[in-house]
């Protein structure tokens, strides 16, 4: 049977998209002042959770790359 | 020919409540292309009915645990227990924890290693072997209609939501949104429903977990969001698990201690955890036994986390919202919002652009996992436990697979009808909970005799069913009828739609187990020689002693178990 690609790699890859997405909302939004009207805006949660993104999804990717090592 | 102007209503949010940027598109799209990218991928790996439906039985812990409880985190769970919680207060979390905890521990240590050792494809499957065809039957039939019931509660989320923050006209979004589910589930089976449902969990914890973040800064923290709630709300208590439960009265959920404890707890609890073939289906696709167990008790962990991004959401809107939340009855009057739009309503307060992108691609996600578990878990059962036994009993395995294929786009098609029955309930929760006692508590009482009794005749097994299912419609009825019957079957007249579910699910239980011990002694038992791998006592249980303690199930039972209690007594 064929080897399967682990879900890991694909959640990874899905991530790291998301975090590039969410950092370029982020830039955006802080260079418009799009999100002064958001409740506690001030938190700056894009930031955070871009840079979260940024480090989980590429281990992920990395860890679990088809044929980097035998996972499921 | 298509209308262009249907095309305009997926990139027009102007209705809605609030406007989604190219970022935010582009983040839906890309999970859509990667969901109908995996079950394009995965069809090479359904080439049998075993890959089709059981998945190969390939699945390690982890990702059966994680499957396991995200099949039960749905947008149903999410949307329909934040607006719980936005009704009732922290009293919701019981859903979470004693009405889950307990449960799954017991399905992990006592019941799988009889569904796993006998090597049955569905929870009906075992019925057969413990009882014969007609509780079989019964028990497949129930489940499939509630299936069915189930996905169309999951396809009614979506277009809430879809209509909430889109804009979109709910009707395009139950059918644009069940033609997804339909081709992805077609293709991979369970293989698919599991990937999707991993990917769900991760998408469902980074998507939601700003609100609950950003709304306990706002409020001051725990406590701080505590006096707010009590300042808002004099005299009723949103705020306590148990304090409040000593009367009917005390709490806005109209609801005593003991329709927690032996109506939530016991009956609606166990009979969901370890009786719906929907969650059951996900651990029995491990790869060993200890893998299973230990998946399960994974997911109980998990479990108990999740109130952080379900309740407390529901439990800051209720002082941070500059509005009251209306009963779905009232949808449609101008201006208003429904408790059941509490969470993504949240999610536009605290996600800026890319964020709120995610935040609703994870309930997308949620969404589609749970409809993709119904519908998967409906091809299942009507395949291996109608088709073949009723309708075609010798057919070449590539025939059952192709039956597979096409009911689970059945599946789809029907679960649309029943989205639109959804519209009349005041709450998803109340309905998927009485969906529960209608179908499942029965079953449990069925399943647990059979399994922790040899006496239990075949006779008595299905008889027990029938008479569970009916009392359940029964007592359904009788109130409908007559409304004072209520404090009867609730104890007390004050009880909410979710306080008499629970009631309701204690008498389903008690009838379903007293009719079934009553048969037992009138009728003839199985040999034991038959029920060899199906009832305690008669089944040899793989031994632990061979394993390391840290990796013996118990142990993590154990620490789980601990935890559960810990949480009870914080917020007691």
């Amino acid at each position: 049977m064929r080897q399967m690609i682990p879900i890991w790699f694909f959640v990874g890859s899905l991530l790291t998209a998301y975090g590039v997405l969410i950092l370029i909302a982020a830039i955006q939004g802080e260079a418009s002042s799009a999100n002064a009207t958001l409740a506690m805006g001030n938190l700056h949660l894009q930031f955070w959770w871009a840079g979260a993104l940024l480090i989980l999804g590429p281990v992920w990717m990395i860890r679990y790359y088809p044929g980097h090592k035998k996972h499921n | 020919m298509l209308d262009p102007r249907m095309f305009c209503i997926f990139f027009t949010a102007h209705t809605g409540l609030l406007s989604l940027g190219p970022i935010d598109l582009t983040i839906i799209v890309l999970y859509f292309i990667l969901v109908l990218g995996l079950g394009i991928y995965l069809r090479q790996f359904a080439e049998t009915s075993n890959d089709f439906f059981m998945a190969g039985r390939e699945m390690t812990a982890w990702i059966a645990g994680l499957s396991f409880i995200s099949a039960n985190l749905g947008s149903l769970e999410m949307m329909g227990y934040a607006a719980a919680a936005y009704q009732y207060g922290i009293i919701v979390a019981h859903a979470y924890w004693i009405a889950a905890i307990p449960a799954i521990l017991f399905l992990a240590l006592v019941m799988l290693p009889f569904y796993y050792i006998c090597k049955t494809h569905s929870v009906p499957g075992y019925l057969r072997l413990r009882y014969g065809e007609g509780a079989r039957t019964v028990s497949a039939v129930s489940f499939a209609i509630m299936t069915i019931l189930m996905s169309g509660i999951n396809m009614y989320s979506m277009a809430i939501i879809m209509k909430v923050i889109l804009g979109w006209n709910i009707h395009f979004s139950i059918w644009v949104s069940s033609l997804t589910v339909g081709i992805y589930v077609m293709s991979g089976g369970l293989l698919s429903a599991i990937f999707n449902e991993v990917l769900q969990f991760v998408l469902i914890w980074l998507g939601c977990l700003a609100i609950p973040i950003a709304g306990l800064i706002e409020t001051g923290g725990w406590h701080g969001l505590v006096r707010r709630i009590n300042a808002a709300m004099p005299g009723q208590d949103f705020t306590h698990l148990w304090h409040s439960l000593g009367s009917a009265n005390s709490n806005p959920m109209g609801v005593h201690w003991t329709g927690v404890v032996f109506g939530w707890g016991i009956a609606i609890s166990f009979g969901y955890w370890t009786t719906d073939f929907l969650v059951v289906q996900r651990v029995m696709a491990a790869k060993d036994l200890r893998s299973a167990q230990l998946g399960t008790i994974l997911g109980a962990f998990l479990k108990m986390m999740v109130p952080l991004i379900v309740i407390v959401p529901g439990l800051l809107a209720l002082v941070v919202l500059p509005f009251k939340l209306v009963p779905e009855t009232m949808a449609g009057l101008p201006g208003v919002h429904t408790y059941n739009e509490v969470l993504p309503l949240m999610l536009a307060r605290y996600c800026g652009p890319g964020l709120l992108g995610l935040g609703i691609t994870a309930l997308i996600a949620g969404f589609m996992s749970g409809m993709a578990g119904n519908v998967s878990a409906f091809a299942t059962v009507w395949t291996y436990d109608i088709y073949q036994p009723l309708i075609r009993k010798t057919a070449s395995d590539q025939h059952y697979l192709k039956m597979g294929r096409w009911c689970s786009l059945l599946g789809v098609v029907a679960s649309i009808g029943t989205a639109y029955l959804v519209m009349d309930f005041s709450s998803i929760i109340v309905y998927a909970q009485m969906l529960f006692g209608f179908f499942i508590v029965p079953m449990f009482a069925t399943v647990i005799l059979g399994m922790l009794w040899k006496r239990t005749t075949p006779a008595a097994g299905l008889w027990g069913l029938v008479a569970g299912i009916l009392s359940a419609f029964g007592l359904w009825a009788w109130v409908k009828l007559d409304p004072a019957a209520l404090r009867y079957v609730a104890f007390s007249s004050n009880a909410r739609d979710m306080a008499e579910n629970v009631y309701r699910a204690m008498w389903t239980l008690i009838i379903g187990l007293t009719v079934t011990v009553l048969v037992t002694f009138f009728t003839k038992p199985k040999p034991d020689a038959e029920l060899h791998g199906l009832v305690y006592g008669l089944t040899p249980m793989p031994s632990g002693e061979a394993i390391p303690f840290f990796y013996r199930p118990i142990t993590w039972a154990c620490i789980v178990g601990a935890g559960f209690v810990a949480l009870n007594i914080i917020f007691w």
